[in-house]
């Protein structure tokens, strides 16, 4: 019998998906259980949506190479659409996960259609200008939605910007209601429902970087020239990275919007795309796990950091540049090698000590 | 006369930005590196021309002076301890640790000051006696002249701010231009290996960079809260991220193209406000921006880069 080598990818692949699985078993036990503190146990969804963000944004930094700053704007997107989805079919859609799904597939499509969009235009430029066009588009979006009114009757959808002007049939309900964003929503999202959707997004992006298509997006990052020349089309498979990662963004917006009894578009700002991003280069770019070990430990950070009251956010930032630093600088670096290879050698030598003494004897 | 109105105000408002942006493309230029802590040096300032004005009542030129000196320390401590030990490091990483300065200078700035709003003073008015109807001899502060019997308004603020950003402008050109600092500096920006066999201290100089966009940032914190009086720990970042924009817009690492893009975005902004829509104004900004680097994908005054294979 033939012993099958299983490739480093593979390995990676399912240590990764073992991980997910088997934290999630661990939380899902803990949480039945009542063993989780309610503080954590009320962040378990937020986690999921914000793995699944940071995942979805390390396909576009870390596999196509792009620097993103506007995925709150996908994340946004997801959400109205999701949660509107998720209001428009409460009476048609008895089941709450199947209209989480939906509003999660919806969600997700509407992202992916936005991300089309502003991929025509964005993926034409190169680095920084890349960087600070998706910064423009996530504020656009935000500022839409802090505008936005939309409204369902008999006949309908009904939407206008700046005022209400809806002119809703009796009966019929405004849902999208400009600053005030979305109110009164039903709270449906689950944690196995985020567990799902973390697996789904990995499956995806871990076939699309094993297939053709993943490696002619690696080879666009690595050097587009010689890609462009050898006949990938930039294109298409950049534009096949930036919708994907717009898409799962979506659902994870919609996911994260309906663990919420209200949804307004100053949630999903600068500052959040900055945090995912913050998420991505933490955990490395291109490893997967990594961002969602990152994810994870961050955004539990801020609370477990409780202890320090006002001082919390200071030291979550000086932990972040402390990090930073850490694992970037060649000197600390160097540092943290020499102490390892000290400590290597003084157990080395304890060994010998321990090995001489027996001989001794 | 409005749209006069409004084209002033948008100078104006453009000024702020264009002298937010100087500090942005002159460490982008040379650093290659984005510096997004730069808004919040630029409350730093604010805040320390604030309390150096009304806590220990020094005369609003001194004040600025304080808030200045503190600011360009405050860019060389930053510089040293956050960015300069990832001077080899990707950009990325370099980018993120500038993220953590933001939040640590933000954060602090909480804890040390409140996040209650302080009023900024008022420090472009004079004092005019008046005789009010019935007989009475006031002194009323006077913020600004009337042209064009009263049709016409501009305030003070609005001619100090310009004013200052001229001066900025042309004093920066000459440095660059002539003296040995900003020569070492744009050839920095060219080449940083060319430039240290050159025997150009490469460290020094994005020191003195980074000082320089520091000290620049307290006098735009000056300026933008004489402007909108409100001074929050969070005041810096929109106008940090649109003096980005702006920087962007004018083709990034250009000092000219700071000005143009900070004084395009300002006066774009006053005149969506004006004729278009308040809450719209930003996308509009943005959705200029937009199109100008599809039309033009390396801003206003960018030099295009050559790709070399």
């Amino acid at each position: 019998m033939t012993v099958k080598r299983i490739s480093k990818n593979t390995r990676t692949t399912f240590i990764t998906y073992g991980f997910v699985a088997a934290a999630f078993a661990v939380l899902q036990v803990l949480n039945s259980s009542g063993d989780l503190s309610p503080l954590l146990s009320g962040m378990l969804i937020p986690i999921c949506a914000w793995v699944v963000m940071a995942i979805s944004l390390n396909l576009t930094v870390g596999i196509l190479g792009e620097l993103s700053l506007g995925h709150a704007g996908f994340m946004s997107v997801g959400a109205f659409m999701g949660t509107t989805a998720a209001i428009a079919l409460q009476r048609s859609v008895e089941s709450a996960p199947l209209r989480l799904a939906i509003a999660i597939v919806v969600g997700a499509v509407f992202a992916a259609i936005v991300g089309f969009l502003i991929g025509i235009p964005v993926l034409r430029l190169n680095g920084d200008y890349l960087a600070i066009v998706t910064l423009a588009f996530g504020e656009i979006i935000k500022s839409i939605f802090t505008n936005l009114y939309v409204g369902i009757d008999e006949r309908g959808f009904h939407m206008s910007l700046l005022k209400d002007r809806t002119d809703l049939l009796p009966g019929g309900k405004l849902i999208i209601a400009g600053p005030m964003g979305i109110g009164g929503v039903e709270r449906i999202s689950t944690f196995i429902a985020g567990f799902v959707l973390i697996m789904i997004c990995l499956i995806v992006i871990f076939n699309l970087v094993n297939s053709r298509a993943g490696r002619a997006i690696m080879a666009l990052r690595d050097n587009r020239i010689a890609a462009e020349s050898v006949g990938i089309s930039v294109t298409k498979y950049k534009m096949m990275a930036f919708v994907t990662s717009a898409a799962m963004a979506g659902g994870a917006g919609a996911l994260f919007a309906l663990n919420y009894s209200t949804v307004v578009a100053n949630k999903f700002d600068f500052n959040n795309s900055i945090l995912v991003l913050v998420f991505v280069v933490l955990g490395g770019l291109g490893n997967m796990l990594g961002s969602i070990i990152a994810a994870a430990a961050l955004t539990i950070l801020p609370e477990a950091l409780r202890q320090f009251a006002d001082y919390r956010m200071l030291v979550y930032a000086i932990v972040l540049i402390l990090v930073m630093l850490g694992t970037n600088n060649p000197q600390i670096k160097n540092a943290f090698a020499t102490c390892f290879d000290w400590l290597k050698g003084v157990f080395r030598k304890q060994s010998a000590k321990v090995s001489g003494e027996r001989k001794e004897v | 006369m409005s749209f006069l109105n409004f084209l002033i105000s948008g100078i104006s408002l453009g000024s702020i930005y264009a002298i937010i942006a100087l500090g942005y493309t002159m460490v982008y230029g040379i650093a290659k590196m984005l510096n997004f802590a730069h808004g919040d040096v630029i409350m730093v300032g604010a805040y320390i021309c604030f309390f150096a004005v009304s806590r220990y009542s020094l005369p609003p030129l001194v004040g600025i002076l304080v808030a200045m000196v503190i600011c360009t320390l405050l860019g060389i401590i930053i510089e040293k301890l956050a960015y300069k030990p990832l001077r080899a490091a990707p950009s990325l990483a370099v980018l993120i640790t500038a993220i953590g300065v933001s939040y640590f200078l933000q954060n602090a700035a909480q804890l040390l000051w409140s996040s209650n709003p302080k009023v900024f003073p008022m420090f472009f008015q004079r004092m005019v006696s008046k005789t009010t109807p019935d007989g009475t001899v006031q002194i009323v502060p006077v913020n600004g002249i009337d042209l064009f019997g009263g049709e016409l308004r501009v305030s003070y603020v609005t001619i100090v701010t310009i004013l200052v950003c001229l001066i900025i402008m042309l004093a920066l050109t000459a440095f660059t231009g002539n003296t040995k600092m900003g020569k070492a500096m744009r050839a920095c920006s060219e080449d940083k290996d060319a430039a240290r066999l050159m025997g150009i201290n490469v460290n020094t100089t994005i020191s003195v960079t980074f000082a320089i966009g520091s000290g620049l940032a307290a006098i735009a914190g000056v300026l933008l809260c004489s402007a909108y009086p409100t001074l929050v720990p969070t005041t810096g970042s929109m106008p940090g991220i649109k003096a980005f924009t702006a920087a962007v817009f004018g083709g990034i690492g250009s000092i000219p193209g700071a000005l143009l893009g900070g004084l395009m975005l300002g006066v774009i902004e006053i005149m969506a406000k004006a004729y278009v829509s308040t809450q719209l104004s930003d996308a509009i900004v943005f959705a200029v921006l937009i199109i100008v680097l599809l039309v033009k994908p390396t801003g206003l005054l960018g030099r295009p880069v050559r790709e070399k294979v």
